[in-house]
């Protein structure tokens, strides 16, 4: 099976019973992305794929072939930091760290959710989306943080979508196509 | 989890015909195999098909293919414009990753998370057929209080599902023999009986391939879901609402509930204790009344009965003022 992850190509051939998660972790040595519940509660392995998060433990390998998979690895690097990871250290977003890498991915994926427009369940008028607090926790509660670094994971994103500017907060015209997958990637 | 052959479909003809589960988003059946709830022997994997679109339809409603992902059916903006309940419900279920994955179609067929369901070392009659019903006398806090047997009291735990109800839904299918079938959704669901395994009408190998939505209704929408807390939880009870109010009166009214029972729930009776009279605590009353006729509690989950009557009226409230 080949799989592409954070722009490279990998081969591996593995039981079609191996999630995406056990993919990278146990075959890849991509083990950036955490295992948890292994359920989808808790997000700590959330990746993007097409540029979308999910939880990589739901998710079968043999499904992924034609995919274009990121992980935390292909976020940033200790030398040049995605704005999300730098935002979490400024803003120390974590204690023990476990969750951290699920919760970045799935900010990142979180804040493309919201350039496109997207509503949440505590957006009043579903056609007028701005990124207040309520809204970040709603839409990150699919990241549990069992140190419950809740307020400085909050301030991390707040910054991170104010680097934006108010223009990209606002809605993205309901017409225009998904952004590409992996904009970020190369930083 | 048990190996399973796996096989890719290319067309909804191959799909039919593989003889094997089909596999979608994976988010609930996964789960379900990890904990050999679930031991598929082929999973056919149908996430490639050409099902991803939401067309207007000519009578003005849409047609919603079924691997549309929770999330962009939510977000759709002639969902968000003229069927608001539907991505009311649609944003009130799971988390913004299992929604991104989740299909339309595999929304529909999840399964109950019912404890019993969930521990295969519990006796459950919808897991092990014939086994016993552990939920019944045991920790039944989120269970149904309507439509139960004494087989099997699991609720239905889509939220996705009871806005479609209250929208007059129809699901389109396709079987091995070419076969397409129209199914509404009032009929596409099973009550347990003494068969709880048995959740649906479809057939072996039968695809559902769209769902599709009649013309938007007139009046105002409404979903309102309580539970245990306020992100990311099960309904212990919703109703999802849609209400006109012509001339001080109830004119039309479709009421869809969550969390009481087997499927998504809707009683015509309930209907027609509020149309043709002006709304009041009176006629709400007399809604609940209607809904709750025939509840019946099981010891931890008796209070979703009074649970169920206060959200009604909530909801009526809203949906009239």
């Amino acid at each position: 099976m080949r799989f592409t992850i954070n722009q490279k190509t990998y081969e591996a051939d593995v039981d079609v019973r191996t999630s995406l998660l056990d993919l990278c972790r146990e075959h890849l040595g991509l083990t950036g992305s955490k295992k948890g519940c292994d359920h989808g509660q808790c997000g700590a392995c959330t990746m993007l794929v097409n540029g979308r998060r999910i939880n990589a433990c739901l998710s079968l390998a043999v499904m992924h072939q034609d995919d274009e998979i990121v992980t935390i690895e292909g976020l940033g690097t200790v030398e040049d930091l995605h704005p999300m990871q730098a935002a979490f250290v400024s803003h120390d977003g974590y204690q023990c760290g476990y969750c951290t890498p699920g919760q970045i991915c799935s900010a990142v994926g979180m804040l493309d959710e919201v350039k496109k427009g997207w509503a949440s369940h505590v957006t009043g008028d579903l056609d007028q989306v701005s990124l207040t607090d309520a809204e970040i926790s709603e839409r990150m509660s699919g990241n549990i943080c069992r140190c419950a670094a809740y307020p400085n994971i909050v301030d991390a994103i707040r910054e991170v979508a104010g680097q934006w500017g108010e223009q990209a907060i606002k809605p993205a015209p309901r017409s225009a196509a998904e952004q590409p997958a992996q904009e970020k990637v190369s930083a | 989890m048990k190996t399973f052959d796996y096989q890719r479909a290319d067309t909804i003809e191959a799909a039919t015909h593989a003889n094997g589960r089909f596999i979608a988003g994976g988010t609930n059946l996964l789960d379900l195999m990890k904990l050999q709830v679930e031991t598929p022997e082929r999973l056919v994997d149908i996430s490639r098909l050409d099902l991803n679109g939401i067309e207007e339809r000519e009578d003005g409603g849409l047609s919603i293919g079924a691997l549309v992902p929770n999330s962009d059916l939510a977000a759709d903006p002639r969902v968000v414009e003229k069927y608001e309940v539907l991505s009311r419900a649609l944003l009130a279920g799971a988390s913004g990753q299992l929604r991104n994955k989740a299909s339309t179609g595999g929304n529909l067929l999840q399964r109950t998370r019912c404890y019993y369901f969930y521990d295969t070392a519990s006796r459950c009659n919808k897991r092990a057929p014939g086994s016993g019903c552990d939920a019944i006398g045991g920790f039944n806090r989120i269970l149904a209080v309507l439509g139960t047997s004494e087989q099997c009291i699991a609720t239905h735990p889509s939220d996705m599902a009871v806005a479609m109800r209250a929208l007059d839904a129809t699901i389109v299918t396709q079987k091995a023999d070419g076969d397409k079938r129209r199914i509404s959704i009032h009929d596409f669901y099973r009550l347990p009986g003494d068969t709880p395994q048995i959740e649906t009408v479809l057939d072996a190998g039968e695809l559902i391939t769209h769902v599709e939505l009649p013309a938007p209704p007139a009046g105002k929408q409404v979903y309102r879901k309580v539970r245990d807390r306020a992100s990311y939880a099960f309904a212990l009870v919703s109703v999802a609402g849609v209400i006109e109010v012509k001339d001080g009166v109830v004119a039309s009214a479709a009421l869809a509930f969550g969390g009481l029972g087997p499927m998504p729930w809707r009683n015509p009776a309930v209907e027609a204790a509020i149309v043709g009279r002006a709304p009041s605590t009176e006629a709400f009353e007399a809604a609940a009344d209607a809904l709750l006729a025939d509840a019946k509690g099981y010891g931890s989950n008796d209070f979703k009965i009074p649970l169920a009557r206060r959200t009604l009226i909530a909801t009526l409230r809203d949906l009239t003022a």
